[in-house]
C-alpha cells in the first residue's frame, strides 16, 4: 500500500505513461530534424559555407523573399476576411450559426489537393473563368492566370480562410455582450465600437490566427506545386526538388534548417507578443 | 450595438461563404462529366470517371495503402497519445511544463521538414522500410491532435471519481477503463476522426516517404494531375468529400458538429 501511494504520488507513473509518447516525438522527429540542421554545419567547405552558397544564389533568396511575401499576403486577406466573417458568425442566431460553422468545418477537412486542384479547374488556361470571360467577350484570348502569384494567393487564402473563421469566432464569441453595448449605451456609433472596443479585444485571437496561417503558408507545398508550379517555386518546393530531383542532400537541409528557424521563431515571437498584450491568455 | 451586423459585414460573408463552397461545387460538377477533358458545368452526366477510378490500379493501391496508414497510425497515435494526455492531466504538477509542448512539436515543425528529416536520418540511415517509416511520419503528424482533444476531454474530468474508486479498492489499471476510459469516450471518437482524417489527407510528409510500389492517395494525384486533365482526380476528390460528409454525419450523431470548431 505504501509503495502505491508512493508510486501515484511521485509523478513517476506521470513520466511512465507519457514515455512512449515522449520517446516517438524525441527519437522519430527531434532527433532527425536535429540531426539535419546539425548537418549543414559540418561542411567541408566551412561552417556556414551552405548558407553562404545559399544567399549567394540569386534565385534562392528570390525564392525565400517570394515565400515571404506570399504568405504575409495570404495572412492579411486572411485576417481581414476572417475576421468579418467571424463577426457576422459569431453574431448569428443558434442554427444558423451551426450551420455556418459547418460550412466553414468542411473545406477544412476535405483535403489540400482537393482544394488545390479545385483552383487548377477554375483558373487553368481552358478553366471555367476563362470560358466565361470569353463567353461573356470580356477577353478575346484566354488569360494566364496559373503559374501566377496571384493564383498561388488565391489558392492559400482558399485554403486558410475557413481555419481563421474558426479560430476568431471562439474569440469573439468569448467577449462579453455587456462591453459592447456599454460602449452604445454611451454612445458610440456602432462603427467606433467595432474599431475601438471589439478590435482591440480580439487582438490576442488575431495574432494566434495570423500566426497560424502564416506559418501554415510558409511551408505549404502542394497548393504551389500545383497552381504555382517552377514559376512560383517556394521553398517546400524547392526543398522537395533540391531532394528528391537534384538529390542535394546538403542544399535540401539548408532549406529546411532555413524553415524550420523562421517558423519557430515567428511562433515564439508572436506567442510571446500576444502574451503580453493579453495577461489572462493562457 | 445592435444585435445585427451591419449589412456590409453580412455581404462580405457571404461573399466568402460562396468563394468556400463553389470550388468544391465545381469539383463535383467535373466529375460527374461525359467529356475527356475537365470542364464545369457538366456536360453529359455519367458516373464512368468514378469507374476509372478503380481501374487505374495506382488508385486502388493507394486507396488501401492508405486507408492501412491512416488507420494503424490513429491507432498507434491513440495508442500512446491516451496515456500521455491522461499523465498531463493527472500528474499536472509533477510533470514539467514542456512535456505537454513536445507533444505539440510535431504540427510546430514545418511538415515537410519532418518527411525530410525522417527520410534522410531515419529512411536512409537505418534502411527502414518504407511503409514502416510512412506509419510513423504519420503517427506523430496525428499525435498533436490525439494529446489535444484527449487533455480538453480531461480536461472536465473530476478525478477524485477515480480516488474513490481506487480507495474503495479498485485496481488502478482496472479504474482508468471503467471510470476514466467511458468518460472520455467522446473526446477518442473525436480524436480519432481528426486523426483518421488529418492523416488521409496529408501530403508534405507522405511526399517523402514514398517508394517503389508504395505511395498514398494524395501523392497519387498530384502525379496523375500533373500528367493528366482528365475528371479521374475530380471523381476522386469527390469520392473524399463523400468519406468527410459520411465521417461528419457521425460525428454529429454521436457529439454534434460544434464540437470540432473547439
Amino acid at each position: 500500500m505504501t509503495s502505491r501511494r508512493f508510486w501515484r504520488r511521485s509523478g513517476a507513473t506521470g513520466w511512465a505513461l507519457s514515455a512512449p509518447a515522449t520517446l516517438a516525438v524525441i527519437g522519430f522527429l527531434l532527433i532527425p530534424i536535429g540531426a539535419v540542421i546539425a548537418g549543414t554545419f559540418m561542411d567541408p567547405r566551412g561552417v556556414f559555407a551552405p548558407y553562404i552558397s545559399y544567399f549567394n544564389s540569386g534565385f534562392r533568396t528570390t525564392v525565400l523573399f517570394r515565400t515571404l511575401q506570399i504568405a504575409a499576403i495570404t495572412t492579411i486577406i486572411s485576417l481581414i476576411f476572417g475576421f468579418m466573417t467571424a463577426y457576422v458568425v459569431s453574431r448569428a442566431p443558434g442554427k444558423l450559426k451551426s450551420l455556418l460553422i459547418v460550412a466553414a468545418v468542411f473545406p477544412l477537412l476535405t483535403g489540400v489537393v482537393v482544394r488545390a486542384f479545385a483552383w487548377l479547374i477554375i483558373l487553368g488556361r481552358n478553366g471555367i473563368l476563362n470560358q466565361t470571360l470569353l463567353g461573356l467577350g470580356i477577353t478575346s484570348e484566354p488569360l494566364e492566370m496559373l503559374y501566377t502569384q496571384g493564383a498561388v494567393i488565391i489558392g492559400m487564402v482558399y485554403l486558410f480562410v475557413p481555419l481563421m473563421v474558426l479560430s476568431l469566432v471562439g474569440v469573439l464569441e468569448n467577449i462579453p455582450k455587456d462591453v459592447l453595448q456599454a460602449s452604445s449605451s454611451l454612445g458610440a456609433s456602432p462603427l467606433a465600437t467595432f474599431w475601438q472596443v471589439l478590435l482591440p479585444l480580439a487582438v490576442p485571437g488575431l495574432i494566434v490566427g495570423a500566426v497560424l496561417v502564416f506559418t501554415g503558408s510558409f511551408t505549404a507545398y502542394a497548393t504551389p506545386q500545383l497552381l504555382g508550379g517552377e514559376r512560383q517555386t517556394v521553398l517546400a518546393t524547392l526543398l522537395h526538388q533540391r531532394a528528391m530531383v537534384s538529390f542535394d542532400w546538403v542544399g535540401a537541409s539548408t532549406i529546411a534548417a532555413i524553415m524550420t528557424v523562421i517558423t519557430i521563431t515567428i511562433v515564439l515571437a508572436m506567442s510571446h507578443i500576444a502574451r503580453r498584450i493579453n495577461p489572462m491568455a493562457t | 450595438m445592435s444585435d445585427r451586423p451591419h449589412p456590409f459585414l453580412i455581404v462580405v460573408a457571404g461573399l466568402v461563404y460562396l468563394f468556400l463552397m463553389l470550388p468544391l461545387v465545381i469539383v463535383v460538377g467535373a466529375a460527374l462529366s461525359d467529356t475527356t477533358y475537365l470542364t464545369f458545368p457538366p456536360q453529359g452526366l455519367s458516373l464512368r470517371w468514378f469507374e476509372n477510378i478503380f481501374e487505374i490500379s495506382a488508385f486502388r493501391r493507394t486507396i488501401v495503402t492508405s486507408l492501412q496508414i491512416a488507420f494503424l497510425g490513429t491507432m498507434i497515435a491513440l495508442l500512446i497519445g491516451i496515456p500521455a494526455a491522461y499523465a498531463l492531466n493527472r500528474f499536472r504538477i509533477e510533470l514539467p511544463k514542456w512535456l505537454g509542448t513536445l507533444f505539440v512539436l510535431p504540427i510546430l515543425v514545418p511538415e515537410i521538414v519532418f518527411g525530410f528529416a525522417l527520410l534522410k536520418s531515419f529512411t536512409v540511415g537505418t534502411g527502414a522500410p518504407i511503409f514502416l517509416s510512412l506509419l510513423i511520419g504519420h503517427t506523430l503528424i496525428v499525435l498533436p491532435y490525439v494529446v489535444r482533444v484527449i487533455s480538453a476531454s480531461l480536461a472536465s474530468f473530476d478525478f477524485s471519481v477515480e480516488e474513490a474508486a481506487i480507495s474503495l479498492g479498485s485496481a488502478p489499471v482496472k479504474t482508468f477503463f471503467t471510470i476514466v476510459l467511458p468518460n472520455i469516450r467522446a473526446g477518442v471518437i473525436a480524436a480519432f476522426i481528426l486523426a483518421f482524417i488529418t492523416s488521409l489527407n496529408d501530403v508534405s510528409v507522405s511526399l517523402f516517404l514514398t517508394g517503389p510500389g508504395i505511395s498514398t492517395l494524395p501523392i497519387q494525384i498530384l502525379a496523375h494531375v500533373e500528367q493528366f486533365f482528365d475528371p479521374t482526380v475530380a471523381s476522386v476528390s469527390v469520392l473524399l468529400m463523400f468519406l468527410t460528409v459520411a465521417v461528419m454525419a457521425v460525428v454529429e450523431r454521436t457529439l454534434g458538429l460544434t464540437f470540432l470548431a473547439k
